[in-house]
């Protein structure tokens, strides 16, 4: 029973692992810039989980063959512990994991703890259940005026833009995200009514948009693209159907669509969207 | 790995296992269980009153710290915060609780004394301005509705009522027990773990009350002080 | 038995053993009874909790089907067969609340904990009979009233609240804000709150009884370490419930009274702008990261409250099998402190992304990760207690031995989640259900499972049975492994929590197989487990009969009758001389002494006789 045991844990053992390492199923191939700062810790992170996870498997599986009672005369150990081993191994533990979670704090400040670069382009995102609003401020780069009271999504307000506001007159308002390649985008995430989340798995970067806040968030996509954008926080019926695209445009490409009024963006943002293709799966 | 039965000195040291030397029961379990009379036995029995009476406390401050943190949260969130100005029936609430506080502890210790008949006048009088106190808070919140001040007008109303009713329903439930007290029989005074559980009972009730006292003057604080 | 005795009637013997069918079996004080009413609670719930998962793992492995069944039995929820996605998440909303709170936070305190603590401190009752009758009951009326929230919904549909067991405001303080978010919400919110009250009544009564009625001789560090658990456990639930229970007042309040702590101005839900419509009165002002903060200050005690109990139910039943001492008592303890005292400093690791302040973000990530290390001393030490051991294969034992190799499967990608730069991808996928279903849905069942064929033959007086206790490890055990260790690959592609369909993303088409793989190892191993309620309701009446001690075992509860007498002792409190786990004492005539033996020099050898040992050489 021992043995049938220990050989099961270790089955399953390898089985795990293997999983994570035939990397058949993985990230998607990255396109921000702190991605790879990420997936380097996620990657030293994951190897020293597999590492705990098969030496402990490992381990009770030895411990279960060998110490197994075969009928021998005499009786197990006794003792009651090491207070020099607890010491040890405590410390040996504390060391490794709060090492990682330091680590770790240093890909976080560089998103978090600072604001967007100057020379960012900006976009106000404005989610709703269950559809995407993203608000470009256009060449004058002033976003124009919004207000709740404005909102009417029958007359496809959406976000409740003030048309009286000489600046909203070169804004636009579409569900697709269009941002430059290799510059930094800062984007300001409200809600209407309730949380949502905004995702893009290639970015590496999710945040919660939440009513009654402006988040405001940074990062640089590097890879021209379309990639799929999802809601990642439970918002209703039809969270999983809250879909869109984030399209990453190079830097001629995106300005030019920046400077056209709302009709022509409209056009001109289904064209790219079936310009560029969605990523295969790795 | 094995020891034999003879004992060969184990190879890891034995450290501090939960007893590994037989040990006598002196001084040990839960004090006063294994005293060596049926006094200290009694009396360790009807400890689990006040016992449970603190641990009972530690559970309702928690509460209230909850909605102390999502007050403080709250008054800063947005800039919606309007504070009450203090009812006057306040002050007359702060002070019937204070005086009923008083005169259970009067009433515990006329127990402790033996004079049960004055401790069942001391009892009646806490209750009478325990009631009191919730009338008082009942005509505060009449005066707020009268003023057209709803637990939904502004986030700190808000607060008043909720941190008001949660005290004034713990409160009910000390009034329950104060009544049960104030009719129990008397116990003959052959029974001594009679006489211990009602000293204790007294003691946890008393307890309670004066935690109720302290808390209600940290709300009022809370509510009108630091806004 | 041996040693100094002493005639309880006069001090602490409260009631006598009740003799009419409602108060011995219904309303009953008698600890042992209440203990195995949240059991039987606990084995119901698990079941309607179990059959929702497997209705949820059917449609998103299938999308599309058309399911006669449920039409039949959902109309409004499955019309024509075919699951909406409200329907599915209220499933989600269910499964957690229930499985969490009714199976999680009942069997192994309430359960476990109501009967054997007493019994392991040499007691003869909790400190508050009538408390602990009060507390199964008052759980009872809140699974009622749970069960009714997923019949209260629309005017035609059977569904209930759709905000998840988390139930993020606004859209749980919204009734505009979807299907079963109106009465169906509110009922959630009661029941919860109505547990909250069982749950404090019976955090009471556990602390006050470990603190005030061990036996002469049993002090705190000769305690079996399932008390410690039990101890912490009720620490964390005495100081975590009373926050939930607050949150949720101010929520119910959010709903019904138009106050704003969790509701911001300006909200635009369903076409209809805040205090414009009687429907939807105004707000101002609230915070929804609030409720979070409330939540989670709770939330996260929750988790451990799940499993400290199985911890000490593994510490104790690995020691029983190895014929071994628990290796690092003291360590044990302490762990079991630190893991409690850290579990209320860490709650913000669920709220990385949340819009809080990133420093604080940081903050609770070191603190999250230094929560593993007594976790990981706690399972050096139970290799530490396998070692040198002799180890006898019963079926209590294999659980045990697989809750220490499940706990660390879970609780080890705890280091992925809890660094806060790693949870940008990770939050919110199946990475996350992966790590918690490991630790909560399987570690802590396996703790239960353990704890029931371990203490099986002193509450019903018969073993049960071996074989099918055998079956039922080895199939659940690998079972449980198929279908969450997958789940990490699906969270690490990107798949996102609470999906009611994968079929609307080109990047999660190539997981199919892996969702369909682990739905039929889901429905096997939910199948396989009719053998253990199988197992249950037949050795209750045909099991082979056990004596006192068929483990041969060490603690208090083994030197009582099976099942034990109404006061649990016969009217003699034991007197404790020795500590918990004195196994493989050199010299002593049997490889164990219990805990009441003075002189084990004098104790005839009766090693090998138990009855739980037949079979288990291997």
């Amino acid at each position: 029973m021992g043995r049938a045991l220990a050989v099961i844990i270790w089955i399953l053992t390898l089985g795990s692992v293997s999983l994570f390492f035939v990397k058949k199923w993985w990230f998607p191939t990255a396109i921000s810039e702190h991605a790879p700062a990420l997936d380097r810790q996620f990657l030293l992170t994951i190897i020293v989980v597999g590492l705990s996870f098969a030496a402990a498997q490992i381990g009770l599986g030895w411990m279960v063959w060998k110490y197994r009672d075969r009928g021998q005369a005499d009786r197990a150990m006794y003792t009651h512990g090491s207070n020099r081993l607890e010491v040890v191994w405590t410390i040996v533990t504390a060391v490794i994991f709060i090492g990682l979670a330091v680590m770790g704090q240093s890909v976080w400040a560089s998103l978090r703890f600072n604001e967007a670069p100057p020379g960012s382009f900006k976009v106000e995102v404005v989610a709703q259940q269950f559809q995407w609003n993203f608000h470009y401020a256009g060449t004058d780069g002033v976003f124009g005026r919004t207000h709740p009271t404005l909102i009417d999504d029958s007359a496809l307000n959406f976000i409740g833009i003030d048309e009286a506001d000489p600046s909203s007159k070169d804004d636009a308002v579409h569900s697709v995200i269009a941002i430059p390649a290799g510059r930094p985008v800062e984007l300001t995430l409200r809600s209407k009514d309730v949380i949502h989340n905004f995702w893009v798995p290639q970015l590496r970067f999710k945040q919660d948009l939440v009513p009654g806040m402006a988040i405001k968030v940074h990062f640089t996509a590097n890879t021209p693209g379309k990639y799929e954008l999802a809601c990642a926080e439970l918002c209703g019926q039809l969270h999983f159907k809250m879909r869109s695209f984030m399209l990453v445009l190079p830097t001629d490409e995106h300005t030019a669509l920046i400077g056209l009024p709302q009709d022509q963006f409209q056009t001109r943002m289904t064209e790219l969207l079936a310009k560029y293709q969605l990523p295969a799966n790795n | 790995m094995a020891t034999t039965v003879a004992g060969t000195k184990p190879i890891i040291k034995t450290g501090f296992g939960g007893g590994s030397k037989p040990r006598g029961p002196n001084g040990n379990g839960s004090s006063g269980r294994n005293g060596r009379n049926a006094a200290s036995r009694i009396q360790s029995s009807a400890n689990r009153y006040r016992i449970g009476m603190w641990v009972a406390m530690a559970s309702i401050l928690m509460m209230f710290t909850a909605l102390t943190s999502a007050y403080i949260v709250r008054s800063g969130s947005s800039n919606d915060w309007q504070p009450l100005a203090t009812p006057r029936v306040m002050w007359l609430s702060t002070a019937l609780i204070i005086v009923s506080s008083i005169t259970l502890e009067i009433a515990r210790r006329k127990l402790k004394g033996g004079f049960l008949s004055a401790q069942r006048v001391w009892l009646l009088a806490s209750f009478a301005l325990g009631v009191a106190f919730l009338l008082s808070q009942l005509f505060a919140w009449r005066q707020l509705v009268g003023q057209g001040i709803y637990v939904s007008s502004n986030p700190h109303s808000s607060f008043f009522y909720v941190l008001t009713a949660t005290h004034g329903v713990h409160l009910v439930a000390g009034l329950i027990a104060l009544l049960f007290m104030s009719m129990r029989r008397r116990v003959s005074s052959a029974n001594e773990m009679q006489i211990a559980k009602s000293q204790a009972a007294a003691d946890a009730m008393t307890l309670y009350w004066h935690f109720l006292d302290v808390l209600w003057i940290y709300l009022f604080v809370l509510l009108f002080f630091w806004r | 038995m041996s040693g100094e005795t002493h005639d309880t009637h006069g001090a602490v013997h409260r009631h006598e053993a009740p003799t009419s069918f409602i108060r011995k079996y219904i309303f009953s004080l008698d600890h042992k009874v209440i203990g195995i009413q949240y059991i039987i609670l606990a084995l119901v719930a698990v079941l309607v909790g179990m059959t929702m998962s497997v209705l949820m793992r059917m449609n998103l492995s299938w999308p599309g089907t058309n399911w006669p069944i449920l039409g039949t039995l959902f109309p409004g929820g499955a019309p024509d067969g075919m699951m909406t996605p409200e329907f599915y998440l209220s499933l989600v909303t269910m499964h957690g609340t229930i499985m969490v709170f009714f199976v999680l936070t009942t069997a192994p305190q309430g359960g476990f904990g109501n009967y054997f603590l007493p019994i392991q401190i040499g007691a003869e009752d909790m400190a508050f009979p009538v408390l602990n009758m009060l507390s199964f009951w008052v759980t009872f009326v809140g699974f009622v009233v749970i069960l009714a929230a997923i019949f209260f919904s629309g005017a035609d549909s059977t569904v209930g609240p759709i905000g998840g067991w988390t139930g993020y405001a606004p859209l749980s303080a919204l009734p505009n804000s979807g299907p079963g978010q109106g009465m169906g919400m509110n009922l959630w919110i009661i029941s919860i709150a109505i547990f909250c009250v069982g749950s404090l009544l019976g955090a009471l009564n556990f602390i006050t009884t470990l603190l005030n009625m061990r036996a002469p001789g049993m002090s705190l560090m000769r305690m079996p370490l399932t008390c410690w658990a039990w101890f912490t456990t009720a620490v964390l639930a005495l100081l975590s419930f009373p926050v939930l229970l607050g949150g949720g007042i101010l929520l119910l309040l959010d709903r019904t009274a138009g106050t704003s702590f969790f509701i911001p101005g300006g909200l635009y839900v369903s076409g209809v702008l805040s205090g414009t419509s009687v429907n939807f009165p105004i707000h101002t002002g609230g915070s929804p990261i609030l409720w979070q903060h409330l939540f989670w200050f709770f939330g996260h005690p929750e988790v451990y409250i799940a499993i400290l109990p199985g911890m000490g139910a593994t510490s104790h039943i690995l020691a029983t099998f190895a014929r071994k001492p628990v290796f690092g008592y003291r360590a044990m303890v302490f762990a079991i402190f630190a893991i409690g005292l850290l579990g209320f400093f860490v709650w913000g690791h669920h709220m990385f992304i949340s819009g809080m302040s990133p420093y604080s973000a940081m903050t609770f990530s070191i603190l999250t990760l230094s929560i593993g290390v007594p976790s990981a001393v706690k399972t050096f030490n139970w290799l530490g207690t396998l070692w040198g051991g002799r180890i006898r294969f019963t079926t209590p034992m294999l659980f045990s031995l697989g809750f220490v190799s499940l706990f660390v499967a879970g609780g080890i990608t705890g280091l992925v989640l809890g660094q806060s730069s790693l949870d940008l991808p990770m939050h919110d996928t199946y990475f996350v259900t992966a790590h918690f279903h490991l630790v909560m849905g399987v570690a802590s069942i396996f703790g239960m499972f353990a704890g029931t064929y371990f203490w099986f033959p002193k509450m019903f007086g018969r073993m049960m049975n071996e074989r099918l206790g055998r079956i039922h490890f080895w199939i659940t055990f690998v079972g449980v492994y198929c279908i969450f260790v997958p789940m990490h690959t699906m969270g690490i592609v990107g798949m996102p929590r609470r999906f009611a369909q994968f079929t609307e993303y080109e990047f999660l088409a190539t997981l199919q197989p892996l969702v369909v793989f682990v739905s039929i190892a889901a429905i096997a191993t939910v199948i396989v487990q009719i053998l253990f309620y199988f197992n249950l309701v037949w050795s209750i009446f045909k099991g082979e009969k056990a004596g006192p001690n068929p483990w041969e075992a060490t603690t208090l509860e083994w030197i009582t009758d099976s099942p034990p007498p109404h006061d649990n002792f016969a009217g003699v409190i034991p007197t404790v001389y020795r500590g918990p786990y004195e196994f493989a004492v050199p010299g002593a005539p049997n490889d164990f002494i219990l805990q009441t033996e003075p002189d084990p020099g004098t104790v005839p050898a009766t090693e090998g006789t138990g009855n739980g040992h037949n079979g288990s050489r291997h």
